[in-house]
């Protein structure tokens, strides 16, 4: 048995160590957010937070994040109304959506240690999540309008 | 609880208005072709109940879509159609993926599908019309309650309004007594001036479900005891298992049953994982059939050799082989394109629940009659026992729309074999390697100019394999040897040039192809959009107006041409070392064109801006005609800087990202789209922002470096040396 924390709870579950993350997450806890799109890190749909970082979790074992904080889009926000989410609406980011959840939970990371990215910061922090759909264009748009509300926000 | 909007009178009103969205077709290959190959279909005779709109007490206006939502937006823009004319207060609207029935096929095809950039086009009349008689039938409902005239009454906004006392009753209210009634004998279409949701920027009604992870896809359906299966598949095309051995596959924990079906060896297992542990330890001995020694070398010089010679005439005008062995030095070039995958996002996936007297689907499909009848015949039951629901799509694309349903007939081979409800997916390797790809094409061009420098002479020979011979469209789309899908946009030309001829060789080979976003257009608008540019410099003439000249006679063509020009600035300076390229071309009714501004960097193509002009006819949302043409500019940029199948020793060479790359956002250019104002019919607007994209870009890299690029993809030519 795995012990691991999700999105603030806590789950024990009989897989093998070397399971990645993601397959845990959508096959053993239901979380269907976090997708599949290619297994070896090369896509970033399965973007995931662990303690804070983005992580891909295709290629994370299970193991790996014993005692570690995972968070997905799921947890991400208890309304779907964290500042990224937000924006995406507003600038009606996606296309057919597959993608998404990875470009918001990268896009959030980005956010949470730089307030204020240029978009030279979001090319090199979003370049690893692709989109078939292309909407690239939207997404740094979504990007600055949420460091925008973000900032807003604060007092 | 929602009631029906429907009645006995209503299906003849929706005949009518199938009729009428018959009338609308654009003319090119696959209405034409879906129609005749899969009219198998009796035509819509009665309709169900809750055929399209819902209205629930609760005010609650619910519109089942009967077209796929891949992300090209029509969950919002069909529902946006019916919403208008019903007049429903757009904040309750809600919409849903229709079953399989005829009622919701498509008007031109009677087939339900998803493609050829028509759901707009095609739903355009019937679904005003459905929302028009709605809003008729909600109306009298409400002139009935308070015993007065439907003519002074007004519908509004979700509510039924009497215009003398201003009595208001609300849709929900009136819902129960609406379904009641006869359907009205004359329906009126608001005048466009009325519309409130039509031509304007509404935001996408799937955008919340796809911001929090709850939008479900194929892959994410998930039921009581579903087993998950990989299917190994033989490495070459046409290749067979000769033997198997599954001890060690079958010794992997979670592994449930490993079974021979027609497609390969499938793995099935408790989840994902085991299931791809257990197929990486299968041990199986193929038969690797005919084309075990096929390799794109060696189909590229089949290609070049049948080149140059004459193939079957597609368009003969004038005598174009005759002018140009008078010229004393035509123009000529040859060009070539590569086999494309479509690798949509979510890698394909088909789940079933096959029983003894029924069978549930759940997938992404394009193709639902097809699919559904496919499943049908595999599971020995009839069409009507399959119930195959729509999920979302992680991407469609045309791979997705698979005559041979390829996905969803191994799932049910799957289902039927391990009698418990089974999800098949394919691995990102599975579905590289897994074929039906955009054809490979090679084409031989010349040109002749007058002394004046005038075109007067053109010849295409295109060599690529058919994607309809072998499948149900053969019959209709192929006429007298030619593939109208391997020549549309070539055999087409719009330019004024008095002698043409195109030809076509169409090599039949084993590698499975596709229609892959724009079809042949993708090939074509890149070989003639590039040649009319080496043309235009070879008569001496700046490009655009050298096809501005050659389109005086196509108004829609040339006003595309001129607005993407003028928002481009055309022929003002740029920085040194940036060209700009232009290209123009008509597909799926539309007209498009686009100036691309490129640079080199690191010997690598740097894409920094694309303008574009579309003409797609009235506009139905703005916003979703502007996300398509950036995602149809970004698709067709992949394809140009890198997309590139290859086979060796009959296998193919790609796996994944890694090796068959897609655009990342940094490299993503700054797209600017301009919708040119129509009064014309709608138009596509799924498929026609990608055709003229990678000649815009080859253009421009001519401008800018002097090295005229005649093959794809761009990331083979050395372009450290310009």
């Amino acid at each position: 048995m795995i012990a691991l924390n999700v999105n603030g709870k806590s789950y024990q579950v009989d897989v093998s160590g070397d399971t990645p993350l993601l397959w845990v997450l959508r096959d053993h806890l239901g979380l269907t957010g976090t997708k599949y799109g290619c297994g070896v890190a090369a896509c970033g749909a399965c973007t995931v937070h662990i303690d804070g970082e983005q992580a891909r979790a295709c290629v994370t074992p299970v193991s790996s994040v014993s005692g570690k904080q995972v968070t997905t889009i799921e947890g991400l926000s208890a309304q779907g109304d964290h500042p990224v989410q937000k924006a995406w609406i507003e600038a009606d980011v996606p296309q057919c959506g597959y993608c998404q959840s990875g470009q918001i939970m990268a896009a959030a990371a980005l956010l949470a240690k730089n307030p204020k990215p240029s978009d030279a910061d979001i090319d090199s922090a979003m370049s690893g999540v692709l989109c078939r759909c292309g909407t690239y264009q939207r997404i740094r748009k979504a990007i600055h309008r949420a460091a925008d509300m973000a900032k807003g926000a604060k007092p | 609880m929602s009631v029906e909007l429907t009645n006995p009178g209503r299906r003849e009103f929706l005949k009518s208005s199938a009729l009428i969205g018959g009338s609308l077709v654009i003319a090119f290959h696959l209405p034409r072709a879906m129609k005749f190959a899969m009219a198998a279909e009796e035509p819509a005779k009665t309709y169900p109940p809750n055929a399209f709109i819902r209205i629930g007490q609760d005010e609650t206006v619910t519109i089942l879509i009967n077209k796929s939502e891949m992300g090209q937006g029509v969950y919002t823009s069909l529902a946006m159609l019916v919403a208008d004319e019903l007049e429903a207060d757009w904040s309750k609207v809600r919409v849903e993926s229709a079953p399989v029935a005829p009622v919701y096929n498509h008007t031109v095809w009677n087939i339900q599908a998803t493609g050829g950039s028509t759901s707009v086009a095609t739903s355009w009349d019937q679904l005003r019309k459905v929302g028009a008689a709605g809003r008729t039938l909600l109306i009298q409902a409400a002139a009935d309650t308070w015993k007065v005239k439907p003519e002074s009454c007004r519908a509004e906004n979700g509510f039924v309004i009497h215009k003398p006392t201003q009595r208001r009753l609300s849709y929900g209210a009136l819902s129960a007594k609406a379904a009641e009634l006869p359907m009205p004998s004359q329906i009126k279409l608001k005048d466009p001036k009325q519309f409130k949701l039509i031509g304007k920027p509404i935001r996408r009604l799937d955008t919340p479900a796809k911001t929090d992870g709850t939008a479900r896809f194929g892959m994410d359906v998930q039921l009581p005891g579903l087993l998950t299966a990989l299917i190994a598949r033989p490495p070459v095309f046409g290749g067979k298992v000769k033997s198997f051995d599954a001890a060690k596959s079958k010794a992997i924990a979670g592994v449930v049953d490993v079974i021979q079906v027609p497609s390969g060896i499938a793995v099935v297992a408790k989840d994902f994982w085991s299931a791809k542990q257990g197929r990486d330890a299968l041990e199986i001995a193929w038969d690797r059939g005919a084309n075990a020694d096929l390799s794109s070398a060696g189909l590229r010089e089949e290609f070049v050799r049948l080149a140059q010679t004459s193939g079957l005439p597609a368009k003969e005008k004038g005598d174009a082989t005759g002018i140009l062995a008078t010229i004393a030095k035509p123009l000529s070039a040859e060009y070539e394109v590569p086999y494309l995958a479509h690798a949509p996002m979510e890698p394909l996936n088909c789940t079933v629940d096959l029983r003894e007297d029924r069978c549930e689907i759940w997938t992404g499909t394009q193709f639902q009659t097809a699919d559904r009848n496919q499943a049908a015949a595999i599971a020995g039951l009839r069409p009507e026992q399959v119930e195959l629901r729509t999920t979302f799509l992680g991407g469609g694309f045309g791979r997705r729309a698979n005559p041979q349903s390829d996905f969803v007939s191994e799932a049910v081979h799957v289902a039927k074999a391990v009698k418990k409800p089974v999800k098949v997916v394919w691995t990102r390797e599975d579905d590289i390697k897994g074929g039906y790809y955009r054809p490979a094409f090679h084409d031989r061009m010349s040109a002749g100019l007058d002394s004046k420098g005038r075109l007067i002479a053109w010849t295409h020979t295109i060599v690529g394999q058919s994607i309809a011979v072998g499948t149900p469209f053969e019959a209709s789309m192929v006429r007298e040897g030619i593939d109208a899908s391997s020549v549309e946009g070539a055999a087409d030309l719009p330019y004024a040039i008095p002698n043409i001829r195109v030809d076509l060789h169409s090599p039949k080979l084993d590698i499975p192809v596709l229609w892959w976003r724009s079809v042949g257009h993708s090939h074509t608008a890149f070989v003639v959009e590039s040649f009319i540019d080496e043309t235009a410099h070879a008569a001496g003439k700046d490009p655009y107006r050298f096809r501005h000249e050659l389109l005086a006679k196509q108004p829609r063509h040339r006003g595309v041409l001129e607005f993407a020009a003028k928002k481009a600035g055309w022929g003002s300076a740029l920085p040194k070392g940036r060209g700009r390229g232009i290209a123009v071309h008509a597909s799926f009714g539309s007209y498009v064109a686009q100036v691309a501004e490129v640079s080199v960097e690191d010997g690598k193509a740097r894409v920094h801006r694309v303008v574009c002009a579309i003409d797609c006819g009235r506009v139905v949302n703005p916003d979703t005609i502007e996300a398509q043409m950036e995602s149809g500019i970004v698709w067709a940029l992949s394809a140009a800087l890198y997309g590139e199948i290859t086979l060796n020793r009959g296998e193919v060479e790609q796996n994944n990202f890694g090796d068959y790359p897609i655009l990342r956002i940094d490299e993503m250019p700054v797209v600017e789209v301009h919708v040119v104002p129509s009064r014309e019919p709608p138009s596509g607007v799924g498929e026609p922002g990608v055709p003229p994209l990678a000649p815009a870009v080859a253009n421009a890299l001519f401008a800018a470096t002097g090295k005229r690029i005649r093959s794809l993809p761009l990331s083979k030519h050395d372009l450290k040396t310009v």
